[in-house]
């Protein structure tokens, strides 16, 4: 469903995603882990046709998401890491403005909309703006408007990030039952490595902007020989914090950003 | 098509949301019109140049639709920090859609705003030379409001940061508005002003309605102020278009 062969993007001279390949299958979840700053952001713009490839080959459902950008986003849903509601709107309008984008019929988009609010817990307030919404609620909202459309691809960047336990385990089990269900494909990216135990089928691992292992979770944790996927992840990228910022090289590359044309 | 109109109409809903946005939009304009029209009345009147009032309406009204529709083209620089643009982005629809969804949804809103100037100044004692021209100057408003629509895409589209904003405040919007010919004649200034103000494409969309309106001081023909501002659409839409298609999120 996702093929990725030696994909490679730089900004000037950082390399953010250096030679990346690997294939996710129809009906896989698959976990995409890795440290800040490794590389994995990346890659999903890529593969969500926002970021154009230095080099490499992408294909989503057979299609390359360079030349069939419409094609290939028809086939995808996504939540993004970071905030993409408009909070002037309401609850509401923003699932009615996402489902005629993605050109949802009226009618199953008034359904689905109802019944995603309703699953999230959001259906109260559904004609508040969005701005007003706590930080957790907001997420939830993304999330709902990603199962909005039935994609055959759904990306999910971090989406777990700021909910609580409860809306979390809400989130996988819905994401397992549109899996099952739908047959989604599912590419995420997550911090909590239970998670990525608990849902993926298979896991890749990317560090500096490298896939340093790929595997079942059992297969990842028999080749460290430990016995948590955190462990297995540690090891395999060492216990060193990353801060994109932290390094003195990283901040002359951004000096050097500075003065570069602003427009990328 | 269903997709330029959601967008059109989220400009829309964004508008009729924010009260405090269209009141703070509609102080600026009030105060040139009610201030600067009354203040240089006599003056004007005694330089032999007409009833000022009837003079600067147009002005403020063309000045209201440049500040608002640019300011829809620079909103991009909004959705891009509150994350919306990707959103968009990243949808099964053309770039070239989006960008005329949000062009024409912040042309609708800058028209909006530019008649609402223009029944306040009508109630404080602006009169057009019949009931016909309104729908007329109605005609400019809207090729001033996609002008510089597309012009704030274009600038938009390569901002990153409120700084940038700023910069654009300062060298282009406030040049434009100035050069426009919105506050003094164009008729009779020295060679360097003729030249400045002819290259600004507002001159030709406040002439127009004054034209049309029958203000007094017009400067050119109206038939010249339709082609040069459907020309300058035409290409700003084109590279607003373009340089939106550009932008990698």
């Amino acid at each position: 469903m996702i093929r990725v062969q030696n994909l490679v993007k730089t900004f000037g001279s950082f390399t953010a995603v250096n030679d990346v390949s690997f294939d996710v299958a129809e009906g896989e979840i698959f976990a995409f882990l890795g440290p800040n700053g490794a590389g994995k952001t990346t890659t999903i713009k890529m593969l969500t046709t926002l970021l154009r490839p230095t080099s490499g080959s992408i294909e989503l459902d057979g299609l390359n998401p360079q030349t069939h950008h419409n094609q290939a986003r028809q086939r995808f849903g996504i939540v993004f890491q970071d905030p993409s509601l408009d909070g002037e709107l309401t609850a509401w309008e923003n699932m009615e403005l996402h489902g005629v984008l993605y050109h949802v019929p009226t009618k199953v988009r008034r359904q689905r909309a109802e019944e995603l609010l309703k699953l999230f817990e959001l259906w109260d307030r559904k004609d508040e703006q969005a701005k007003k919404f706590s930080g957790g609620m907001k997420r939830r909202l993304e999330i709902a408007r990603g199962f909005l459309h039935t994609p055959k691809i759904l990306f999910l960047d971090e989406p777990t990030l700021g909910l609580d336990p409860q809306s979390r385990n809400q989130l996988w089990t819905h994401v397992k039952n549109v899996n099952e269900k739908e047959k989604v494909t599912v590419f995420l990216t997550t911090h909590y490595m239970d998670e990525a135990d608990r849902v993926a089928h298979r896991i890749g691992v990317i560090d500096h902007g490298k896939l340093v292992a790929q595997g079942t979770p059992r297969e990842i944790k028999d080749s460290t020989g430990t016995e948590s996927l955190e462990d297995a992840f540690l090891k395999l990228t060492g216990s060193a914090i990353r801060d994109e910022s932290a390094s003195g090289a990283d901040q002359l590359r951004q000096f050097a950003q500075m003065w570069q044309k602003g427009g990328r | 098509m269903s997709a330029i109109y959601i967008l059109w109409w989220r400009e829309l809903r964004r508008y009729s949301r924010s009260r405090a946005q269209l009141v703070a939009s509609l102080g600026q304009p009030l105060l040139y019109l009610l201030v600067l029209g009354f203040g240089f009345g006599h003056v004007f009147q005694r330089a032999g140049m007409g009833n000022y009032f009837q003079f600067i309406s147009p002005g403020v009204i063309g000045m209201t639709v440049l500040f608002s529709s640019i300011f829809s083209g620079l909103g991009l620089l909004f959705d891009r920090q509150f994350g919306f643009l990707k959103e968009t982005l990243v949808a099964p629809i053309s770039r070239l859609q989006i960008m005329i969804g949000r062009t024409l949804g912040g042309a609708t809103v800058a028209v909006i705003q530019g008649l609402i100037v223009m029944f306040i100044s009508v109630i404080a004692g602006f009169r057009p030379q019949n009931i016909l021209s309104i729908p007329m100057a109605m005609g400019f408003m809207i090729l001033i409001a996609l002008c510089f629509a597309a012009l704030g895409m274009a600038i938009g589209s390569g901002l990153q940061d409120m700084q940038g904003f700023q910069l654009i405040m300062n060298f282009l919007v406030m040049p434009i508005y100035f050069l426009s010919g919105a506050i003094f004649p164009l008729v009779g200034q020295g060679s360097i002003m003729s030249f400045l103000t002819r290259l600004d494409p507002l001159s030709y969309g406040i002439d127009g309605m004054r034209n049309v309106l029958g203000a007094p001081n017009a400067a050119f023909n109206p038939i010249l102020d339709l082609i040069v501002l459907v020309a300058v659409g035409f290409v700003l839409l084109i590279v607003g278009a373009w340089r939106f298609s550009k932008i990698e999120a």
